[in-house]
């Protein structure tokens, strides 16, 4: 009990910075996704295979090595000297994209055939389909994927903590070394991710009633 | 994929052109993307002949060959207890008996609600201290913590993918099973059980797959598997006064991706065999939980679920 009020301002921090890094990586990952997605399903061979091997290759990478890829192989082509958080922002972005990715085309995969026939047979472009009949239209069956995505991201973002991002594992860290019950400190933590995990679900609970539509 | 070529036309002979130079130009891009990156490498002398020619010695092969040892070692363990903690918790879960319900409830949504390298790192940290009396030696502390962190994990997602697949059995199978005279744990046993298994196959896999990947948190609580030991390699070994992170870490990546890979393509195999032999209780789409490593979705994913209606 003590430990969470005598180091309440250390809890708060690592809760933002827990909370900083997810949003900024889920943004990175939601817009490289949609991307990706569009990739793999358009007419061009090359960008179906940059699609296809970004997937495959970031889906079987373990986290922890795109995490030091992304502090010692990065620094070296780009963004030299880049702060902790913009380089985990990219490993955790990066990974949770090819999900993101493969979350979006499965949606695009529930949209009624005819949709598409539709906007075809009305003269519309690919990318016309894709970004005004497809895609809003998959956005409500790819919300409920795209939920648990968001809160393994979540819990994806501890790793950050091991290489130098000041967030929730670093504070169980700190605190152990403290000399602190580690128990206490591992429920406090877990309470902590439990409130980022809950809004999340919460918020998307939100919006899938927003979009949804009775049928 | 169906979904793909429903959404443009078959190219006429304008529409070919364009495409033929957007091909041109994406290809160009993608080769330059690739180009830069290479450039650099070699512009930092991360490409010269010497600093890759470490593979050729022998050291540095028995190490990468220990390390995917002591990383296949961690994965056997963790997969095998995990599946067993999994079948239980999914059985304690359907429990009727209200305690052991809640109980198995708990801990599932505790340590799938905790991320993984927390729940390890708390481990390490209770063995680190109770070395003595439980009589640890030297790593041993470090590899039960990822071995337990990763069955605690493992097991409770695995229990309720399991426990998805339970409740995708037909009621007719138990209800016919009760009616023969069975008793609760012999319908469980050889009638809900080995269905459910047999149609979450692909998930189980795909949850394995995770599994797998996951061995490398070792590296951050210093147990010397297949990533702590590249990583410990790179920073030893000094080619022209530079360390050698990136050849180090390139091979090790591919040996993950190719270990990763053929998990994967046996979840893709049993999943196009199980839809092949058309019997009853349909197999769920491979790698899809593997996104999200959270049951909600595997719930989704349960035959005759929503996602089962894919065009």
């Amino acid at each position: 009990m003590n430990v969470l009020l005598d180091y309440l301002p250390e809890f708060r921090d690592g809760f933002l910075g827990t909370l900083a890094i997810t949003v900024s990586s889920a943004l990175l990952a939601l817009v490289l996704g949609v991307l990706i997605a569009g990739f793999r399903v358009s007419p061009i061979p090359p960008l179906r295979a940059f699609g296809t091997a970004w997937v495959t290759v970031l889906r079987n990478t373990p986290l922890t090595l795109l995490f030091l890829v992304a502090f010692f192989v990065v620094p070296q082509i780009l963004f030299q000297g880049a702060s902790p958080f913009v380089l985990a922002t990219l490993a955790l972005g990066f990974y949770t994209s090819s999900f993101v990715c493969e979350a979006v085309r499965s949606g695009i995969n529930t949209v009624p055939m005819g949709q598409a026939e539709a906007a075809r047979s009305l003269g519309m472009t690919f990318s016309q389909t894709l970004r005004m009949i497809v895609l809003p239209q998959a956005t409500r069956t790819v919300l409920p994927p795209l939920s648990s995505i968001f809160i393994a991201l979540t819990k994806n973002s501890a790793i950050a903590g091991a290489f130098s991002y000041s967030e929730l594992f670093n504070v169980s860290k700190l605190l152990n070394d403290k000399g602190y019950a580690i128990a206490w400190i591992f429920l406090w933590v877990a309470l902590a991710y439990l409130i980022i995990t809950f809004t999340i679900s919460g918020l998307f609970r939100l919006l899938e009633r927003r979009m949804g539509v009775a049928r | 994929m169906s979904g793909a070529s429903v959404l443009y036309d078959v190219p006429g002979p304008k529409a070919k052109a364009r495409n033929r130079l957007y091909t041109v130009i994406g290809s160009l891009a993608v080769l330059g993307l690739i180009a830069f990156v290479v450039l650099r490498l070699s512009a930092k002398g991360q490409l010269e002949p010497e600093v890759w020619n470490i593979f050729n010695n022998a050291g540095v092969r028995t190490n990468i060959r220990d390390g995917v040892l002591t990383t296949l070692q961690v994965f056997a363990v963790a997969a095998v207890l995990s599946l067993t903690l999994g079948v239980l918790l999914a059985v304690a879960r359907l429990s009727d008996h209200k305690p052991v319900r809640w109980f198995a409830t708990g801990f599932i949504e505790l340590f799938r609600a905790v991320p993984l390298l927390i729940t390890i790192y708390a481990l390490w940290v209770i063995l680190l201290s109770n070395r003595e009396s439980l009589g640890l030696t030297e790593s041993q502390p470090q590899f039960w913590a990822l071995v337990i962190g990763l069955t605690v994990y493992n097991g409770s997602v695995q229990a309720e993918v399991l426990r998805a697949g339970i409740d995708s059995v037909p009621k007719g199978q138990r209800e016919a099973a009760y009616a023969l005279g069975m008793s609760k744990t012999q319908v469980m046993t050889t009638v809900l059980i080995p269905q459910a298994v047999r149609a979450m196959l692909p998930t189980i896999i795909s949850q394995l797959v995770v599994t797998l990947k996951d061995t490398s948190l070792g590296y951050i609580i210093t147990f010397e598997e297949l990533l702590f030991t590249a990583r410990l390699m790179s920073t030893n070994i000094i080619v022209n006064g530079n360390d050698t992170y990136v050849p180090v870490i390139i091979v090790t990546g591919t040996i993950y991706v190719a270990m990763c890979l053929v998990l994967s393509a046996l979840a893709n195999w049993i999943e196009a065999r199980g839809r092949r032999a058309k019997t009853g209780i349909g197999v769920t789409a491979a790698g899809e939980p593997v996104a999200a490593t959270d049951a909600l979705e595997v719930a989704d994913a349960a035959p005759g679920g929503p996602a089962d209606q894919k065009g």
